[in-house]
């Protein structure tokens, strides 16, 4: 019996990893842009669904499928923060909600009238089925473990950028005093738009991880989006290490509750973080 | 009225003011007369425009006045939509106390869920209402006297008793809506002209500015949230009887009571009288020549409301506002043009 | 030869206020030039005119020869100009060495390096790995000024550098100015502080209402002359 439990605790965490990669960017546009992308999950999604295409239509492997996506999230984020976000940002808090609001159905409704309803999978072969023991009777699968272990280099490769190099200093220095960037010459909507790549970058890190682990769908993005926020305000806003924890709490959470019934999961991870929320607003870990 | 302006045609443009407000009067007489004037379906889609005018009036007042940007709108809807069946059909109340219950239960849960939200700003608001909304939905889900995942019809021995024929009955329904919506008109309206309101208006224009003149913004952005509540709920009663069943997915719409909502009140102009109510014509309008173009519909609406935020935040009134030199429906004392 | 900036006939405005009226102004390579004025006599708009930070201005703003009108501020450090703000305006969470780096970032190449910076304030390499907020009001003056040097200007505005500091280090601060003078940087400073301010410059201008009502060289007039200016009495 407390197999079970244990076994579930582990499946959480690993599915905690993959919620902290949707995550990820969240936690960086909040941390240095101050702004919630409705659109986040949404995105994700897009990326899915192209990792989708670029193995079904060109025939290629999913990891060749989610490399070339690498490039194109950065691109992509950098050229929506260039050429629609920063022209609604420092508006205000109305007109940044409504715009990536706006983007949000705009995606799911493109991807529905491209690529139809139905829920999709990536196949990737045995990777996807394969599991190692790892003793107590506890079985992990290889992809989620993978999954897990990327969420983990993700945090240290966004810490490594953000904190030893001079890109880095500059999105931090932008983040801390953006009229003061301004005073002083440094362009801060170009900072921006590389921040905004580098979330980009992430969104297409954990969309290729998504397309192959879990279904999903045009409408998949506003949950995605869901338990990505969670995640980020359970962890403490703009901490990347609290963002990792705070999707694992989720994954437990969720777990659990399908334990009792299926039915139960998503509701287990609202409840958890609306009660830890109501104890702790500022979340676990907070920056500042 | 327009004596500061130094139009061409300033004769011309001084006709606008009452011209609009007689447009305003005649589509108020053709509400009035509306059980007279459509057919049965017409009477549907009136009754649906209606119950969204009101939605799109309470998230303006939200988003556009108190700073409560909520994406989760649809939660409250949905209570008052569950909150009617049950007491309707499951506790056998009277049919119209029950509507007025859905109401009540909305205020009654909105108190927790401003607890919550109100811990949070701007865009956070947002998505943790949202978080609030989807909870509610999948909790609706977890009541089997509610038929659970799946929903459940209305009995029709409940559904009769608000009119033994179809026809008397949308009628009944139509009248419920108009009733609904000219008092969230009227006492929001009288709502912005006294104190508080005037301040929420001066927090709109300048939040510091609020501050100054006095007003305390924490008790009127609570005001605002409780007073959407009750009215948000009746609507859901009101489209509860029209669908005839309740639902968590269709009870719980985050398209239908949120997503176009927001839609509606920003193209049509946030942060004016005039605004959801021009949002609504144009979004019914646009529902009966786009509907069946499907998801394009979506694309086109989400590509307007991103092109009016970029080029003219407060929307279709705010264009027409360039031209027009006063409010329809003015909120402040005595003032006819005072924005730049 | 060309001025290092010249400015003819400038106005300033904050929508329908003008705050700076028809100005000239001129600062020569190596030239210490002081701006005073008493407070919202339009020295901050003059400042930030140059940096490309205002709305709205009329006349003509040239360095180097070249106009600087319509420039965006990052084009305009690119030239060779840099500012040390009013209130420093660090980045508080960056480390004393990553602010500095930030002035290497946003200007162009030239002599100027770390150790030059660390050479002048022996302090900040000290505390190079620490936090600018955790540094005193004179230390993070200097860090400001070693900024904006490290973007390599031939034309350093200086924005109340004085302000809230001990004398002490205002004097610390003051000596330093002549020593990049004398490396060919042309300097405009602005300070509510006359004494000091004068005691450094080569060339003074007096503000009052946006309106020049004084100028010439320190030596050439009297305190009284100069306060009667300030005030506009």
């Amino acid at each position: 019996m407390l197999g079970v439990w244990v076994n579930q605790i582990v499946q959480g965490v690993l599915l905690g990893g993959l919620y902290a990669l949707f995550a990820m960017g969240l936690s960086l546009s909040v941390g240095i842009m101050r702004f919630v992308n409705i659109a986040h999950g949404d995105l994700i999604v897009l990326v899915s669904f192209l990792v989708l295409s670029l193995t079904t239509s060109l025939g290629l492997s999913p990891l060749v499928a989610g490399l070339i996506t690498l490039p194109i999230g950065f691109v992509g984020g950098y050229l929506l923060q260039r050429f629609l976000l920063q022209r609604v940002l420092g508006q205000g808090v109305l007109p940044i909600i409504l715009v990536t609001f706006g983007l949000s159905i705009i995606v799911q409704n493109g991807l529905q009238g491209v690529y139809g309803a139905d829920t999709r999978l990536v196949r990737s072969g045995d990777f996807a089925t394969s599991t190692v023991m790892l003793g107590g009777g506890v079985n992990v699968g290889l992809l989620p473990l993978t999954i897990f272990v990327a969420a983990i280099l993700m945090v240290f490769g966004l810490d490594l950028v953000l904190y030893r190099t001079r890109i880095g200093a500059r999105i931090r220095a932008v983040s801390d005093d953006v009229a003061a960037a301004n005073l002083i010459g440094l362009p801060s909507a170009r900072i921006y738009a590389v921040a905004m790549g580098i979330v980009g970058l992430t969104v297409a890190i954990s969309a290729g991880f998504m397309a192959v682990w879990t279904n999903f769908d045009p409408t998949s993005g506003p949950s995605r989006l869901i338990v990505a926020f969670e995640a980020v305000v359970l962890g403490g806003l703009g901490n990347l290490w609290g963002t990792l924890i705070g999707g694992i709490i989720l994954g437990i959470a969720q777990t659990i509750g399908g334990q009792f019934d299926a039915a139960w999961q998503v509701l287990a991870g609202h409840l958890v973080f609306l009660t830890i929320f109501l104890i702790r607003p500022q979340g676990l870990f907070p920056k500042y | 009225m327009a004596t500061t302006t130094v139009a061409t045609r300033p004769d011309f443009k001084a006709l606008l003011v009452p011209g609009g407000r007689l447009l305003l009067l005649i589509g108020l007489a053709v509400l009035v007369a509306g059980p007279w004037l459509f057919d049965p379906l017409q009477m549907q889609v009136m009754t649906q425009f209606l119950s969204m005018l009101v939605m799109a009036m309470m998230w303006n007042l939200l988003a556009g006045y108190a700073d409560i940007v909520t994406v989760g709108q649809h939660g409250i809807v949905g209570i008052g939509a569950y909150a009617f069946f049950g007491f309707a059909v499951l506790a056998h109340f009277d049919p119209y106390l029950s509507i007025f219950m859905g109401g009540v239960t909305a205020l009654i849960f909105a108190l927790p869920i401003m607890l919550i939200i109100f811990r949070l700003r701007a865009a956070y608001l947002a998505v943790g209402s949202w978080v609030v909304a989807e909870a509610l939905m999948l909790g609706a889900g977890k009541l089997s006297a509610f038929g659970g995942g799946s929903g459940i019809s209305m009995p029709v021995s409940v559904v009769k008793q608000f009119g033994a024929q179809a026809a008397a009955r949308s009628e009944t329904i139509y009248w419920m809506a108009f009733g609904l919506a000219l008092l969230a008109f009227v006492s929001t309206y009288f709502l912005m002209r006294s104190p508080i309101g005037l301040g929420l208006t001066a927090m709109r224009d300048n939040e510091e500015g609020a501050g100054a003149v006095g007003v305390n913004l924490v008790r009127a952005r609570v005001l605002s949230f409780l007073w959407t509540a009750p009215f948000l709920g009746l609507a859901g009663a009101i489209v509860t009887l029209q669908k005839l069943r309740v639902a968590p997915p269709a009870s719980f719409s985050i398209t239908d009571w949120t997503v176009y909502i927001i839609f509606i009140v920003v193209i049509g102009g946030i942060g004016s009288f005039e605004g959801p109510i021009i949002g609504t014509i144009v979004f019914f309008i646009m529902r009966e020549y786009l509907a069946e173009i499907g998801v394009w519909h979506f694309i086109i609406l989400g590509v307007l409301s991103i092109g009016v935020i970029l080029i003219e935040p407060r929307g279709l009134w705010g264009l027409l506002r360039r031209v027009v030199p006063g409010d329809l429906i003015p909120i402040t004392y005595g003032s006819t043009d005072k924005r730049p | 030869m060309t001025a290092l900036l010249a400015i003819e006939k400038l106005s300033v405005y904050h929508g329908p206020f003008r705050a700076v009226s028809e100005l000239d102004l001129h600062v020569e390579e190596g030239e210490i030039v002081s701006i005073i004025g008493a407070n919202g006599a339009g020295k901050s708009s003059l400042l930030n005119a140059i940096m490309g930070q205002v709305g709205r201005i009329e006349g003509a703003i040239r360095f180097g020869g070249e106009s600087l009108n319509g420039l965006s501020t990052p084009a305009i450090v690119g030239r060779g100009v840099a500012l040390v703000p009013e209130g420093r305006r660090l980045f508080p969470s960056l480390t004393v060495e990553e602010n500095l780096n930030i002035g290497v970032d946003i200007g162009r190449s030239g002599s100027f390096r770390l150790d030059d910076i660390y050479g002048m304030f022996p302090i900040l390499k000290d505390k190079r790995r620490q936090l600018a907020r955790q540094l005193s009001g004179g230390q993070q003056q200097m860090v400001a000024l070693g900024r904006a040097l490290l973007a390599n200007p031939r034309l350093l505005l200086c924005d109340e550098i004085s302000l809230g500091l001990a004398p002490v280090v205002i004097g610390e601060l003051y000596e330093i100015l002549p020593t990049i003078a004398a490396r060919g940087i042309g300097i405009l400073l602005v300070e509510q502080d006359i004494g000091r301010s004068l005691a450094v410059a080569d060339r003074f201008y007096c503000l009052l209402e946006g309106h020049v009502n004084l100028s010439g060289r320190p030596a050439d007039t009297t305190r009284d002359v100069v306060i009667s200016h300030y005030f506009g009495v």
